[in-house]
């Protein structure tokens, strides 16, 4: 009998699809904006060629490093997602649900209170705030989630839950004491917005991105046993406690320095891993790397529409993000009913 | 040649015992079932060999070696457990299901789909693999499961001491591949498995079974070959139902009825 995998030739046209996408995605970022410029310049601009005028500047200085932010920003945020919905056997859950994106609400808005215009080695107070507090919402999940008899998974989405609920009325409260301008910056903060890229931005997001690649090569089949239940992955050798614990630590770097840079964007963690499973199924040695291409993708797009759609104001992206996935999310789920269970 | 020696094994959960200190040997080649009523206990001593509940005292012994030391990966290449409940939402194919249980291994690819196939055929799941695990039949899903478990430590060569636990493999299956099952398992023991499993369904244990282990409340209460294990007066007892025991007319093998609305 045949060994052929039905989703083969799938897998192979949707890598090729996602890399294109991912292609003309970045060059868009770089080409399109208030001022625009035509390929070639991009391209030579890219290349390290001289030319006369600004737009070598634009492009090495402004539109480069905000690029190469959103691209690694996004991929950082579908791979976190991808692992989180493994490691909760649940196709629907994304980094809010360990309370990450509520803490760093808290730790940001705090900090806007606080005065945010501090400058901290190149990150403001509101960056560090954010990291910090949505570290520390992880921190309380996890700590309250792990007893002896190892982490349940079912004790973290509560607490989830619950830290999540608790960060919410402490913002609540931080934006009914605030004076209008802090309130209006927090509310800003919380839609999320990359107009804060500079290459010093980027290189940290890409090494992040790049640590989480790496580490997925050793723990994607692990992980793909996990979907059974942990006790079936523990009976097939994969050590259980361990490989939650990487996986929390990783997220929580993820997330943590992606809210850091670039605020809270929802959805991309959600919906980016959720629609490459639908289409190359649910094997992590290839819903991962393909989620990072996907997440990038999105983030490039709609921080590209961010800037032009109202251009010169810039629209926060967190909104254009939902803007754009929530709609290509419901065809999908329209289109693969049967297999969503 | 023992090769699951259970030394005085007992659970306790939340203070209440759920397992009394139990004496158990499994050779290998020999196929044993635990049978008993709901809630005797059979999972629990399952479940404690497997290390999915922390027993309160007692050993479990796989070739005089305690299972508990034993390196996570090895012990997944020597022993395989299939749990009551196999829960999976995400789309995985058949294949790709029966494909995880190779993961302990390094026999490389070729060989980890021909280990794969041939125990696909041999559960009859063959026609599944291309097909998508959460749209399968529940009794299709449980015998995918069992070509993953029995895929796990399917070659000697892998592992020379191979023990399988099975926890109600047959209790969503059709009466033909409850049959082809049993019949499976049979003859996988006789390549040097030892197999621990645990069946509702008393007949059907004892026509496959060297060897029938009663559990009631916590308790050992009979350990032996089925013919001289079943009795009228000890099923009836332990099930607390009125029961007729009767000689297979071809293999003479017990056959157990109910007999409690006769009377």
């Amino acid at each position: 009998m045949s060994t052929a995998d039905p989703r083969r030739h799938r897998r192979r046209w949707t890598l090729s699809a996602l890399i294109v996408t991912l292609i003309i995605s970045f060059v868009g970022a770089i080409a399109l904006g208030s001022v625009r410029l035509s390929f070639p310049v991009v391209l030579s601009a890219l290349l390290g060629g001289e030319a006369p005028g600004i737009s070598h500047e634009i492009v090495r200085s402004i539109r480069l490093p905000r690029a190469l932010l959103a691209a690694s920003v996004g991929a950082v945020l579908a791979v976190c997602g991808a692992y989180l919905q493994g490691m909760f056997r649940n196709p629907l859950a994304d980094p809010s649900l360990i309370g990450v994106t509520a803490g760093a609400s808290v730790g940001a808005s705090a900090a806007i209170l606080i005065g945010g215009g501090t400058l901290i080695g190149g990150l403001s107070l509101v960056s560090l705030g954010a990291c910090i507090g949505g570290l520390m919402a992880v921190w309380l999940v996890y700590r309250v989630a792990t007893g002896l008899q190892g982490t349940s998974v079912a004790t973290m989405l509560l607490m989830g839950i619950a830290v999540s609920a608790l960060a919410a009325s402490a913002t609540g409260l931080m934006d009914y004491f605030a004076d209008n301008e802090s309130l209006r910056r927090m509310s800003l903060w919380r839609m999320g917005g990359l107009d804060g890229a500079n290459s010093a931005r980027a290189g940290l997001m890409l090494s992040v991105l790049a640590i989480m690649l790496l580490a997925m090569t050793r723990t994607s089949k692990a992980l793909n046993t996990m979907l059974l239940g942990e006790s079936q992955a523990r009976h097939l050798g994969v050590n259980v406690e361990r490989l939650k614990n990487q996986l929390i630590i990783w997220v929580a770097l993820g997330v943590g320095v992606s809210v850091a840079v670039a605020g809270s964007i929802a959805f991309v963690g959600l919906v980016v891993p959720h629609m490459v499973r639908l289409c190359v199924g649910p094997d992590h040695r290839t819903l991962v790397p393909l989620s990072a291409l996907g997440g990038a993708s999105l983030l490039l797009v709609a921080d590209t529409l961010a800037r032009i759609l109202l251009s010169p104001t810039e629209l926060p992206v967190g909104l254009v993000t939902a803007l754009i996935g929530a709609p290509f999310f419901v065809f999908l789920l329209i289109r693969h009913r049967e297999l969503i269970r | 040649m023992t090769r699951l020696r259970i030394e005085q094994v007992a659970v306790h959960v939340a203070g209440k015992p759920l397992l009394l200190p139990m004496d158990l040997n499994v050779a290998a080649g020999e196929v044993v079932s635990v049978i008993g009523p709901n809630g005797a206990g059979k999972t629990t001593l399952l479940r404690a060999i497997a290390g999915d509940v922390n027993a309160s005292g007692g050993r479990v012994l796989l070739e005089k070696q305690l299972l508990s030391t034993i390196e996570p990966r090895a012990r997944a290449r020597q022993m395989a457990v299939l749990s009551q409940h196999n829960t999976l939402e995400f789309a995985f194919t058949g294949f790709e299901v029966v494909a995880m249980s190779r993961g302990p291994h390094s026999t490389g690819r070729v060989l980890d789909v021909q280990i794969c196939h041939e125990a696909m055929e041999a559960m009859d799941v063959s026609h599944l693999a291309k097909r998508f695990y959460p749209t399968l039949s529940g009794g299709e899903q449980q015998r995918l499961h069992l070509a993953r478990v029995l895929a796990q430590i399917w070659r000697e060569q892998d592992a020379r001491e191979r023990l399988l636990l099975l926890d109600e493999p047959v209790t969503s299956l059709d009466i033909g591949h409850q049959h082809q099952l049993m019949e499976a398992v049979k003859s996988f023991a006789a390549t040097g498995v030892a197999v621990l499993m645990t069946v509702h369904d008393i007949t059907l244990a004892a026509s496959y079974s060297d060897r029938l282990v009663v559990l009631d409340r916590g308790r050992c209460v009979a350990n032996g070959q089925p013919q001289n294990v079943l009795t009228e007066a000890l099923v009836s007892d332990v099930f607390e139902t009125d029961v007729l025991i009767l000689p297979h007319p071809k293999t003479g093998k017990p056959i157990v009825v109910g007999n409690a609305s006769c009377n």
